[in-house]
């Protein structure tokens, strides 16, 4: 038989100009069948924040774009004591993120590996409360730690007879909100994260001579790394905006940052100051995450190198 | 073999998943050093009594013996075995040496006498030296194989256990690391024991073969005793393509088998059953030119012919059954499809087995 092998290369393919490529790209179909959402989140999502970009390089008490531009604001912040309204929120978004990683940890591990077919109804179970606003679930808690008419000391008086105070207005509580509000956020996706660590590995793990911890140190927290870091993540985002705990469970002298936007907002109406405000949490939290995210060693804070 | 004191007793073993008898009283010595094969279907029980041996399921009732110690309830970590899992299951977000080096460093041997030994392991198994920093994700099939075969080896066990593990990859590469694998139990002189659904796997490695079926451990022998002297129906079926004849006894040594509507001769020494059935394997077939050839002779009309290489192999029909008949290609049959055929077969190349 016979046969044909043309030993000469392929002609090379003629390489398209940068122009023609973008051009390429933007009549693909993915591009395209994405542009309304794209515009959608253009004028929904990027276009607020420009004109609060905008508003906070303005000078105090202006309502429209007319006026010098100024930095006075972001001048005003650094002197003033923000940094206080800041360190709050930052702490105590750090906090809630600790508390949600420590209480999630054992629930996703149940529901991931232990509950079986139980895993799907406790997990609705846990979606529910996501049905009932925040601040409806935060009354809540609010009419059960009310002083003396409220149902938890309500009933310590008339059981046993014992006044009991209240437990609300501290920031203890206010952290315990936060956690209560922002555990599903931290839940899910470490959930999501430990179901991808394969049964077959830990029991690799443990053939190979590796007790319990060793386990869930060198297999089942690297596997479940990424869920966990989102989760994290984005609980961590969430409090840092957290306002209502605060306003409806804690003091009157914490006032977390987001407390402070809202009050340059309404009662002062100053714009620029609260978009300044606003912008300056954007971009610490923005700049936080980035750094985190970029000098998180995994591999050495896991012990793989 | 008897006068070996063995590695492993398994005494009277047995597990139980809710209703389902997974391992149903199971018993078996493994000598120090033999490689024995566990074979049955899926679902017979061998992943779960390997489980089990390896610490990874606890017996239901029975007891595990290794090295004169009872070892039931002594956890996978704690024991002197290792296995070699079916998915591998390597370490997906480590390097080939981290994966290597996994029980020493459990363990608290320091970096640089792990990776010493890691670097003997992998000459054992073959690895090239530039593999130790690569991502196991990155290897090919063989390769992960090997991976997991040096991390599986890196304790030092007392006892190398396989799950099934070259039953992914595919027919060449599985024929060359089934010649590897006995080479290193050569080499390394340990107990290895390992399951497969495979006979023919199971022949070219192993000492001896444990055959299990719905959760009992039915024949255990040498591959040789195995392939001459299958237990049952099951066993010689299980074997590859066999001749069953569904058979009844009229006489000793003498059987009457309705499938072919004839007389045949066979065994005289088999038990006490009035039924059973007479296994012949298509090799022990012959084309016959008259029947005094043979001490068995059927009539039959070739039905079809298949080309395997080496080997010829041939349907023919004979009353309500398809005999098998297989010939070496050098002796194939001279003839054509729709022949008229005689086929015959000695009495020695003939089994009488029960169902």
């Amino acid at each position: 038989m016979a046969t044909i092998i043309d030993k000469s290369p392929p002609p090379p393919l003629p390489q398209p100009t940068t122009l023609q490529s973008i051009g390429l790209w933007l009549r693909q179909p993915g591009f395209l069948t994405a542009t309304p959402i794209l515009l959608l989140f253009l004028a929904g999502f990027v276009g607020p924040l420009v004109i609060v970009l905008g508003f906070s390089f303005l000078p105090e008490r202006t309502f429209g774009f007319h006026g010098e531009w100024t930095v006075d604001n972001y001048v005003h912040i650094l002197t003033e004591s923000y940094y206080i309204s800041f360190m709050w929120s930052f702490g105590l978004a750090t906090a809630t993120v600790a508390c949600c990683l420590l209480i999630s940890y054992p629930v996703s591990y149940g529901l991931a590996k232990v509950f079986g077919r139980w895993a799907a109804p406790i997990m609705l179970l846990l979606v529910i409360p996501l049905f009932v606003s925040e601040n409806v679930r935060l009354f809540g808690w609010y009419l059960l730690l009310l002083k003396g008419g409220g149902i938890f000391a309500g009933t310590t008086n008339y059981l046993f007879g014992l006044d009991t105070g209240t437990l609300l207005y501290s920031n203890g509580t206010t952290l315990m909100g936060m956690v209560y509000v922002y555990l599903p956020y931290t839940l899910f996706p470490t959930t999501l994260g430990l179901s991808l660590v394969p049964k077959d590995q830990v029991d690799a793990a443990g053939d190979l001579g590796a007790n319990r911890w060793q386990v869930f140190r060198e297999v089942e927290l690297p596997i479940a790394m990424p869920g966990i870091l989102i989760g994290s993540l984005l609980t961590f985002v969430l409090a840092v905006g957290a306002i209502s705990e605060a306003k409806v469970l804690g003091g009157a002298n914490t006032v977390v940052i987001s407390h402070a936007i809202q009050h340059e907002f309404t009662y002062a109406q100053n714009w620029p100051l609260g978009s300044s405000i606003s912008m300056f949490a954007i971009a610490i939290t923005g700049i936080l995450v980035i750094y985190v995210m970029g000098r998180l060693d995994l591999d050495r804070l896991l012990g793989r190198r | 073999m008897g006068d070996v004191a063995p590695i492993l007793e398994i005494k009277n073993i047995t597990k139980q998943f809710g209703k389902l008898l997974a391992v149903n009283n199971v018993s078996l010595d493994v000598i120090d050093g033999e490689f024995f094969t566990i074979v049955g279907p899926s679902g017979s029980g061998k992943t779960t009594l390997l489980r089990m041996l390896a610490g990874l399921e606890k017996p239901t009732g029975g007891d595990i013996i290794l090295r004169g110690s009872r070892v039931n309830d002594v956890p996978a970590n704690k024991r002197p075995t290792c296995m070699v899992f079916q998915s591998l299951a390597l370490f997906n977000h480590r390097t080939v040496g981290q994966n290597i080096e996994f029980s020493l460093k459990m363990r608290g041997v320091s970096r640089a006498d792990r990776r010493i030994r890691a670097m003997e392991l992998m000459k054992t198994v073959r690895l090239p030296e530039d593999f130790y920093g690569k991502g196991v994700t990155k290897c090919s099939g063989g390769e992960r194989q090997r991976v997991a075969l040096a991390r599986a080896l890196a304790s030092d066990p007392d006892i190398m256990f396989f799950d099934e593990p070259l039953s992914a990859i595919d027919y060449q590469l599985r024929k060359h690391l089934e010649v590897e694998l006995k080479d290193l139990h050569r080499e390394t002189g340990k107990t290895f024991m390992y399951i497969t659904h495979s006979l023919e796997e199971a022949m070219v490695m192993s000492d001896r073969i444990g055959i299990m079926q719905a959760g009992h451990l039915i024949q255990v022998g040498t591959p040789d005793e195995i392939y001459t002297r299958p237990l049952n129906k099951f066993v010689s079926e299980f074997m590859g393509e066999v001749n069953t004849l569904s058979i009844r006894r009229t006489s000793p040594g003498k059987f009457e088998c309705d499938e072919l509507g004839a007389q045949l001769t066979g065994p005289a020494d088999a038990g006490g059953s009035e039924t059973g059935y007479l296994v012949i394997r298509p090799e022990s077939m012959r084309f016959l030119s008259d029947p005094s050839e043979a001490e068995n002779h059927v009539k039959g009309t070739l039905f079809n012919e298949y080309a395997m290489g080496s080997r010829v192999q041939y349907h023919v029909r004979a009353g309500g059954y398809m005999l098998v008949v297989e010939k070496l290609r050098e002796q194939a049959y001279q003839g054509s499809i729709d022949d008229e055929v005689l086929i015959g077969w000695d009495v020695k190349d003939s089994v009488l087995v029960s169902d």
